[in-house]
């Protein structure tokens, strides 16, 4: 039975079309993944169906009838309810208190809170959610808390639930756990639809996907079963592309970049707890770990933003020390983890930002201190044409480009510099497939010629087909070693969460 | 390219400007019907003003000479507002400058007259530059707030220099509080007689050539762009946040002090306690009102030169209480600080156009609009 169509959607923005005459439907009882790089317009058609922004044309349909909802809380009144990307919880609040914000039960006075947590723990129970109601959020994990967002909707009698990209802050664990949630929904005949770029999980979890590229409907009825990730990877980006190969350092040399005793301590607690690694020439060396786990602290202290209160730093034998400009000079190469906020001044332009950090170099300052912009005009035209930025003109502002070339400003800034090894963290967040992988070869084509890559990232993917080597992060501490392909996904899963694996005899931690 | 540059230029520049110059049409509009309620004719009014700030030599003279410490004080927000510090200090810094000039005016004799007026001007600038210094280092070592440490630290210097010049520094027979008058070496070029237009007009000019250089073609000025906008960036830039932000402060403050110099070398001849009709302050809405660009400073304190100036020909000519003037100046302000104000107009405006505009050519099919 058909639950919702979506006819002929357009949205037109100054400038930019967003969606050209998409078709959606979806059925009860059903799981669609609607698939698609960042700005396919998937985001733009699921807020035009729950009231966020208005539809330039198009009719949409709700059991039949024609409906325009202006503002979510109308969509949310008839039974269509969304799930965020980034959780609105309030975290000093019980999972009781926040599953019922909004839509209190008793007078309008006098909040009934015992009707309130019976009426939750009752949910709780009807879809055997793992969750205590009356713990703080605070406390939950981020997959606990998703399920608070998801209870949430439900108390709100959601019959249709859309989950915005609802993998993205999950570990694999979690997400098998998310995915058994979402098979109870849809056997108590809720519909759903989970906005996503994950080409696996889209396979594991929908009926049927949906492809968006370019604000164009390109398929709406992929049956997951019957094609491989390669060919829906394809369909939505419109080209073949390979993420997943693995290719191996060809020659790994002497150590290049060698820790020892790194401890960071924050507020009085030890973040990070006497961590040792070297990097060798030619290697990249990733840290897997969930976010939180004293990746940053490592970040900081290993580019000289943070005195830790431990740490021997060598690089080729010579002790790095000093603050980030030392640690530049030194040939220490930086991705930052959040291209917007350390990497990048969005109010300048993208000439200027090509030479941050490297400014004060002969080839685009005098020693009297003036900018040679002649050359770094002709430095920064070389590397847009070089790494492929696209942008109006190097004098374009950096906030008017998409987050892929914003990256690819970072990556070309860095990378042409020649560092002897480079920190690179979480290097295609919020990246497209495109750029992705464009960003990805460039980084082995860099170790490659010989750089030393420490290779931090929250997307474990990526780690695993990158890195020559891979260490695992918890609590601040590295708890395995391990080959590329030596640990199966769920095996590392369950480390980065502090399970306990044996991972080679006699090596068993709790 | 270089026309690239220009064009991209002129395009982030038009637009701040462009608000600065509706803020003002729609304050001198508002102004006119201010003066109409009370009372006064608003056409007689503005001819009062602007007639005699433009239209004679002398009028366009005091316009200038209104203007020249307002520029100094004007750049120095501007400048320090780069590194997203707010200095409130320039009137106090006003002061330090202008009691150094004064001293060194006084009581250093047998200079050569260029030589020592601009000694008493290196002077003003080191002892503006060193109060805001004082004030930086607050800020970076002990992460006090620059506003607050500012405006105390004005009342100490005024009344600290109101105390010099009645006691110890005080001429005998003097009935004010003020301090020796300069010697005549010290005294600026006056560039037109019996005006108080001297050459420091060109020395502020010259000042915020200096900046506007120093922000656009250095590594200084890069790194003080990259500060302001992005202090976390310039971190990891491995740029050195602290010094730029002491540096830049403190040049802001002994800008501030050189605005004093102006005020003593070239139209007191010494300091005069109370000097300043809060030309420190005023210095906030003239950066605001030229989107702190330095090369828009000028052109913003000369417009509020002009209106200074205005009120001083209102006041010998007409009836019409100066105060109306002052509601003005403070309107730009209201409108300049509030872009947003102004973009809702803009945009209301716009609606209006086009839906009237469409609406005729629907009924009409010409339209010359």
């Amino acid at each position: 039975m058909e639950i919702i169509r979506m006819e002929n959607i357009s949205k037109i923005y100054p400038g930019t079309v967003a969606l050209k005459g998409v078709d959606f439907t979806l059925n009860k009882q059903e799981i669609v993944s609607l698939l698609g790089e960042n700005g396919a317009g998937k985001t733009t058609l699921m807020k035009i169906l729950y009231g966020m922004t208005a539809p330039s044309s198009g009719r949409i349909f709700y059991k039949g009838e024609p409906v325009r909802f202006k503002r979510p809380i109308d969509a949310i009144e008839k039974g269509i309810c969304m799930v965020h990307q980034h959780f609105m919880l309030v975290p000093a609040f019980t999972v009781v208190e926040n599953i019922i914000a909004g839509s209190e039960p008793g007078s309008n006075i006098f909040l009934d809170k015992k009707k309130a947590r019976q009426e939750v723990i009752d949910l709780i129970s009807r879809f055997k959610f793992n969750v205590d109601p009356d713990a703080k959020v605070e406390k939950l994990s981020v997959g606990e808390q998703q399920r608070v967002e998801i209870l949430k909707v439900l108390y709100r009698k959601a019959d249709v639930i859309i989950l915005d990209e609802p993998t993205a802050v999950l570990t694999p664990h979690e997400v098998d756990d998310l995915f058994a949630v979402l098979r109870r929904l849809k056997d108590e005949g809720k519909s759903i639809i989970i906005i996503t770029h994950k080409l696996k999980e889209t396979k594991e979890i929908a009926d049927r996907v949906v492809v968006l590229r370019d604000g164009n409907l390109i398929n709406d009825n992929v049956d997951p079963r019957k094609v491989s990730t390669k060919e829906l990877s394809e369909m939505m980006v419109g080209r073949e592309v390979n993420l997943q190969a693995r290719r191996p350092a060809k020659h790994i040399g002497e150590v290049c970049l060698k820790v020892e005793n790194l401890t960071v301590e924050e507020d009085g607690k030890e973040k990070v707890k006497n961590v040792s690694f070297a990097i060798h020439h030619g290697e990249i060396l990733g840290i897997a770990g969930i976010e939180g786990n004293g990746q940053t602290q490592i970040i900081e202290a290993l580019t000289g933003l943070r005195k830790p209160k431990s740490m021997k730093l060598t690089l080729d034998g010579k002790e790095v020390t000093g603050k980030s400009s030392d640690f530049l000079k030194a040939g220490i190469g930086h991705v930052p983890e959040d291209r917007l906020s350390m990497g990048l001044v969005k109010e300048m332009s993208v000439m200027e930002n090509m030479i941050l950090g490297y400014h004060r170099e002969s080839e685009f300052c005098s020693k009297k201190g003036l900018l040679l912009k002649k050359q770094i005009s002709q430095y920064a035209e070389k590397l847009k044409k070089d790494f492929l930025v696209k942008a109006a003109s190097i004098y374009s502002a950096v906030s008017s480009l998409s987050g892929g070339n914003q990256q690819k400003i970072i990556i070309s800034r860095v990378f042409s510099r020649e560092p002897k090894a480079i920190i690179v963290a979480h290097p295609t967040r919020g990246v497209d497939i495109g750029a992705t992988e464009y960003i990805h070869n460039q980084l082995i084509e860099l170790r490659d010629r010989g750089a030393a890559v420490l290779l931090i990232s929250a997307d474990l993917d990526e780690v695993r087909a990158l890195s020559d080597r891979i260490l695992v992060l918890y609590e601040g501490e590295i708890v395995s070693e391990s080959m590329p392909g030596e640990l199966s996904e769920v095996e590392m899963g369950l480390l980065m969460t502090g399970g306990n694996y044996m991972v080679e005899e006699g090596k068993q931690r709790d | 390219m270089i026309k690239n540059i220009d064009n991209a230029r002129k395009i982030k520049m038009g637009s701040s400007f462009m608000n600065s110059a509706i803020a003002l049409v729609i304050s001198l509009i508002l102004g006119m019907v201010i003066i109409g309620i009370s009372g006064y004719s608003p056409i007689e009014s503005y001819i009062a003003i602007f007639g005699v700030s433009l239209g004679t030599l002398k009028g366009f003279a005091l316009s200038l000479s209104q203007a020249t410490p307002l520029i100094f004080t004007g750049l120095a927000f501007a400048f320090a507002y780069k590194v997203k510090m707010i200095n409130t200090g320039a009137e106090g810094q006003l002061y330090a400058g202008a009691m150094a000039a004064a001293l060194v005016g006084a009581y250093i004799t047998n200079l050569p007259s260029g030589v020592h007026a601009l000694l008493g001007f290196a002077a003003a600038f080191l002892a503006g530059g060193l109060a805001a210094l004082f004030v930086a280092l607050c800020k970076v070592y002990l992460n006090a707030n620059e506003i607050i440490v500012s405006l105390m630290l004005n009342e100490i210097i005024i009344f600290f220099t109101s105390y010099l010049a009645n006691g110890p520094l005080k001429p005998p027979g003097s009935g004010v509080g003020q301090t020796k008058m300069i010697e005549d070496t010290a005294k600026l070029t006056k560039l037109i007689p019996q005006t108080q237009l001297t050459t420091a007009i060109f020395i502020a000019i010259i000042t915020a050539c200096v900046l506007a250089y120093l922000l656009d073609k250095t590594v200084f000025g890069y790194e003080i762009k990259v500060t302001g906008h992005n202090l976390k960036a310039s971190n990891v830039a491995g740029i050195n946040v602290s010094k730029i932000s002491l540096i830049t402060f403190a040049l802001s403050g002994a800008i501030a002090g050189m605005g004093g110099a102006a005020m003593v070398l070239g139209v007191n001849y010494r300091f005069v306690e109370g000097f300043s009709s809060g030309y420190g302050f005023a210095g906030i809405s003239i950066a605001a009102l030229a989107a702190y660009n330095p090369i828009g400073v000028i052109f913003s304190a000369f417009l509020i030169g002009i209106l200074k100036s205005g009120t001083i020909t209102l006041n010998r000519t007409t009836s019409i209480p100066v105060e109306l003037v002052d509601i003005i100046q403070v309107l730009v302000l209201i409108f300049v600080a509030a872009p947003a104000l102004i973009k809702s107009i803009m945009s209301r405006a716009k609606k209006v156009r086009s839906k009237s505009s469409r609406e005729e050519h629907m009924e009409v099919k010409t339209s010359d609009i």
